[in-house]
């Protein structure tokens, strides 16, 4: 197979891989994030405490979780020809990509609810604050770094769920991979797919990343992490632009 | 302004009970600095949460300018528009600051006026002053990442005042810093009481806190109020362990050949010579086991603690010639009877 043939495969197959991974992420934090505030906010001692809306959501948010993903897919086909008409391509890839998504990022949003500091909470409750003050003026910005790394961890999964996926006609680079790759012998295509998927992995934690750093970096308490601290050692003079600003 | 009656607050927690207050009663008089001070455990930090109901107390009623906050706090744990309304005009400081981290120090000083509903160029007008009475009007744009302690609890100071509240409520709000910037954001409280006529309640376990602003002190143990008054009242009762811990003497108790006593003089008696008068008098020997001299709120007071020769029995006269003068003696030993008649 030679390069010219490749290329219109590989530009389709990443198009696909895109629209599947941009739009179930939209949703999935779209949605993971109230569901992922509201575990915090039913849990024990939260604000909102309710014990059972806690269980039911925490079971939901378990069986989303607990699925793997190519059965999840299976399962859901007859919901997914209801919303988008068909059970295959990349737009209907995205119906079980989105939901399995959102328990996944849910989660992770619930863990990084938690980590902000109570005495914020209580401040802002001391000021005449309710509940939804403290989760637009507290918890969502405090977390938000942390945020931004589950948003990299979901997509990250989703690119791997994506694969899965394309087995059942979602197109984008996975199945590129097993259809050309692996079924058709083309081995110099597969590997060019696995060094892509590599790429644009290794470039989108990166960028989370970076992201996330540099809100911390301005908002940080106890400083950096010895990760941090080694990037910044490179690079005094943003470090201390960072420190002005 | 603020008046707290048989306040109890039990927590339950796997079936088991833990009484954190168990009847308090308070009166914090308008204007005044009022310190509560006790060890850890001993029920502070409930008390200050259940003045703004942080904390529901099991019961007990809380008025704060008038207002019974108890009773707008209505079912369940989420706070009812009133209760709310009521908390933004109670200020309050924390030992740990609890300042956005990812807003700068400006953006925190105006949250509680987002809250209210100020508008925005309101707000940063207000934020600014506030900064500026405070000290650290050229810190508007940092982060708090960037502040120390002491600027930090500024800010949080700056923050608390930003409803204009009557009352201030500080949890601790020194415990964190070094004694050097305790005596600054202490003068700071001060400074604000007199100036803005703001009525703080303050809870501590540093007696110095207590020492150097507060008018008027109690003691809490095991969730009790053991003693409380002003400072006057509590340096001139007998046996008082906020005096003798305000003022800690050396020196052991009477013993059978010897009798100590705690010599606390205030007002006119300061000035007096009477130790020197006492031991010509009656040509005895005084030894001077310890003694301080301060200022508490304001007042300037010193305690000595002096050993007479003798029993507690031969020294019944030059006990009552230290009394006529004025001054405040209490006797260290284990003759509690004795004691109780020689006060009369």
């Amino acid at each position: 197979m030679t390069w010219s043939e490749m290329q219109p495969l590989l530009e389709q197959a990443c198009t696909e891989t895109l629209i599947m991974v941009g739009w179930s992420t939209l949703i999935a934090v779209v949605l993971g994030l109230p569901i992922g505030v509201l575990l915090v906010l039913t849990d024990k001692g939260g604000l909102l405490q309710n014990t059972v809306a806690n269980k039911v959501i925490g079971q939901i948010v378990n069986i989303g979780r607990s699925l793997p993903f190519i059965i999840l897919m299976v399962a859901l086909m007859s919901f997914t020809r209801w919303v988008t008409g068909t059970t295959i391509g990349s737009e209907a890839a995205i119906v079980p990509l989105a939901i399995g998504g959102i328990p996944f990022f849910a989660r992770l949003v619930e863990t990084a609810v938690r980590e902000v500091d109570h005495g914020l909470v209580e401040a802002v409750q001391s000021m005449g604050g309710n509940t939804w003050t403290i989760v637009r003026k507290v918890l969502v910005p405090q977390a938000l770094p942390s945020l931004i790394a589950s948003t990299t961890t979901t997509v990250i999964a989703l690119i791997g769920y994506s694969a899965m996926a394309g087995t059942v006609g979602g197109g984008g680079l996975g199945d590129l991979a097993v259809r050309y790759g692996y079924q058709r012998f083309e081995t110099g295509l597969m590997w060019i797919t696995v060094a892509l998927l590599a790429v644009v992995i290794a470039l989108i934690q990166f960028a989370g990343d970076y992201a996330a750093r540099s809100l911390h970096r301005r908002g940080a308490r106890s400083g950096p992490g010895p990760k941090l601290r080694l990037l910044k050692a490179k690079e005094p003079a943003a470090a201390d632009v960072g420190k002005v600003a | 302004m603020i008046t707290i009656s048989g306040l109890t607050k039990v927590y339950r927690s796997r079936g088991r009970e833990v009484t954190a207050l168990d009847g308090v009663d308070l009166h914090v008089r308008e204007g005044e600095v009022y310190g509560v001070i006790g060890q850890s455990g001993a029920g502070k930090s409930s008390l200050i949460r259940c003045i703004n109901l942080l904390e529901r107390p099991t019961s007990g009623t809380v008025t704060v300018a008038g207002q019974d906050l108890t009773a707008l706090a209505g079912r369940g744990p989420r706070a009812g528009k009133e209760l709310r309304r009521a908390r933004s005009r109670i200020g309050m400081v924390f030992q740990h600051f609890n300042l956005l981290s990812t807003r700068t120090v400006q953006d925190n000083v105006e949250l509680p006026l987002e809250i209210l509903g100020t508008s925005g160029k309101e707000r940063s007008r207000k934020a600014l002053e506030l900064l500026d009475l405070v000290g650290l009007a050229d810190k508007a744009k940092a982060y708090p990442a960037q502040l120390s302690g002491g600027q930090k609890q500024r800010v949080g100071i700056a923050r608390a005042l930003a409803g204009d509240p009557k009352v201030l409520l500080s949890d601790e709000a020194t415990s964190a810093l070094d004694p050097e910037t305790t005596r600054s954001i202490l003068k700071l409280l001060r400074d604000l009481n007199q100036q803005l006529g703001l009525t703080v309640l303050l809870i501590t376990h540093e007696m110095d806190v207590v020492k150097s602003i507060c008018d008027s002190a109690a003691l809490m143990d095991k969730g009790r109020i053991v003693e409380s008054g002003t400072v006057s009242e509590l340096l001139a009762t007998p046996g008082s362990e906020l005096a003798s811990a305000l003022f800690p003497v050396g020196g052991e108790a009477s013993a059978d050949d010897r009798t100590v006593l705690d010599v606390t003089f205030h007002g006119e008696a300061a000035t007096q010579p009477v130790i020197s008068q006492l031991s010509r008098t009656y040509n005895i020997d005084i030894s001077i086991l310890g003694a301080a001299i301060d200022t508490v709120g304001g007042l300037q007071v010193g305690r000595m603690r002096i050993e007479l020769p003798g029993r507690y029995e031969d020294n019944v006269v030059p006990i009552g010639f230290l009394r006529e003068q004025g001054l405040q003696i209490d006797v260290l030993g284990d003759e509690p009877v004795l004691v109780k008649e020689g006060a009369k």
